[in-house]
């Protein structure tokens, strides 16, 4: 039975039917109160609970979202009753970091994630078109690399202990957030009020939707990075078939919903800068290929016990303090008295993206296996 | 027989490695490739059925062995 549940989720059925599970929860969880057109976003989620903790203190931003705990649980859980929980760790994991890191700046500058870019593109954010070309473009770049030899080289089974740790880690976020703990006078642990962050559906629809996703991603191995690359890659169409189940049933949820509203400037959460929604995707894409999977992926591996991908995850949070507490974020487009200001990210956002594509590239040049 | 130990590589140079490996291989030789982790035998094993190789797939201690011949 469990070879056959196997054999099915690894087959394309499989996979579409993560992607349409997906293309339905994530609407459904805008409906339940997360912000518009951000049901899901790995980046935007973890960027929220960076401020929960206090990493940075953009106001509008802070809460521990339970949807990135529930992705890594599901994934636990799956793992574990699959008998594929394995704790490994070891393959370059200060690289790792810097990657999730930069992967996230990126993201932030974009406004979101590419589960969000797709889910945007859904509810009507042309935007979202610049962002994953940014996106692919990053990716095929990562493939050039990986081609020439690029790698981060292997990793080595560790004590059971290890690979625990982010679910442990998990789970303390999710006492933190139904506990609410005041650390000291107005916190941490912070709670938006108003702004993304004080838009959230109750915990249990986002703990009961995350888990299900959970999930059936780690079963059918749910990545949207992936799926772009292995087109490029290998011709091979079997994770963006997944991805593309996502999008057409999104859309199908949104237009049923009311959640569709087509244009490109002064969409929710968003900016029509289209240079720097494609830049900053690039990057993203960039430190995704090079780092192996993208930030949901990395989650639901984290989830199985790999602590290469928990130390990304880690970077990414890093990451999103930084890109507050520095400025790096883009800012959405503002209507002001009638007249659009187009947003984007400031100056400093805008050579975090510079500097992390020559991060990225130095890293993508130089990194290979070593012998023992 | 040669082999591809991808026994600890992430996605995706498992299946990458393979693939350059096959193009190597004479017609109807045989490879041999460690993996440690369930996704990638199930990576390796759907590309080497999309360039229409037989494979057999075997457990190991620390994973499974794809024995994979070109076509």
């Amino acid at each position: 039975m469990s070879e056959r549940l196997t054999r099915f989720f690894a087959s394309r059925w499989g996979i579409v039917l993560a992607g349409a599970a997906i293309g339905i929860l994530a609407p459904l969880l805008q409906k339940a109160g997360n912000p518009p057109n951000m049901g899901i976003c790995v980046a935007c989620f973890e960027r929220d609970i960076a401020g929960g903790l206090g990493l940075h203190r953009a106001t509008a931003v802070q809460y521990l979202r339970p949807e990135i705990a529930a992705f890594v649980l599901g994934s636990t859980i799956a793992a574990l009753l699959f008998r594929e929980f394995k704790p490994r760790a070891g393959s370059a994991p200060l690289v790792r970091f810097i990657l999730g890191v930069f992967a996230m700046i990126g993201a932030l500058v974009f406004l979101g994630c590419p589960w969000r870019a797709l889910l945007r593109l859904a509810g009507g954010d042309g935007n979202a078109i610049l962002a994953l070309a940014g996106l692919a473009t990053g990716i095929a770049i990562g493939v050039w690399f990986l081609r020439q030899g690029y790698s981060l080289g292997r990793n080595h089974p560790v004590s059971p202990a290890a690979g625990w740790i982010m679910p442990a880690l998990m789970v303390g976020l999710l006492l933190l957030l139904l506990f609410r703990p005041q650390f000291s006078e107005g916190g941490p642990i912070f709670f938006s009020t108003s702004g993304p962050g004080s838009l959230h559906a109750p915990v249990a629809i986002s703990l009961g939707a995350g888990l299900v996703i959970g999930f059936l991603a780690q079963r059918t191995r749910f990545c949207t990075m992936g799926s772009i690359r292995d087109v490029i890659l290998m011709g091979d169409t079997h994770l963006i078939s997944g991805v593309g189940a996502l999008l057409v049933v999104a859309f199908v949820v949104n237009l049923l919903l009311g959640q569709f509203h087509p244009g490109f400037a002064a969409q929710p959460v968003a900016h029509s800068n289209h240079l720097w929604n494609f830049l900053g995707m690039a990057l993203a894409g960039l430190a995704f290929a090079l780092a192996g999977g993208c930030p949901g992926r990395q989650l639901f591996l984290a989830g199985e016990g790999d602590g290469d991908a928990g130390i990304f995850v880690l970077g990414m949070i890093v990451g999103a303090g930084f890109a507050h507490n520095f400025a790096l974020a883009g800012v959405p487009d503002k209507v002001v008295e009638g007249v659009l200001q187009v947003g984007g990210p400031g100056p400093y956002g805008q050579a975090a993206v510079i500097l992390g594509l020559l991060v990225c590239v130095l890293l993508g040049f130089t990194m290979r296996e070593r012998a023992a | 027989m040669q082999t591809v130990d991808a026994r600890g590589l992430s996605c995706p140079e498992p299946v990458l490695r393979t693939r350059n490996a096959l193009r190597r291989l004479p017609s109807g030789e045989e490879l041999e490739v460690l993996v440690d982790t369930v996704t990638s035998r199930e990576n390796v094993l759907r590309m080497a059925q999309k360039e229409g190789c037989q494979v057999t797939v075997e457990e190991t201690p620390e994973g499974f062995r794809l024995r994979i011949r070109k076509p």
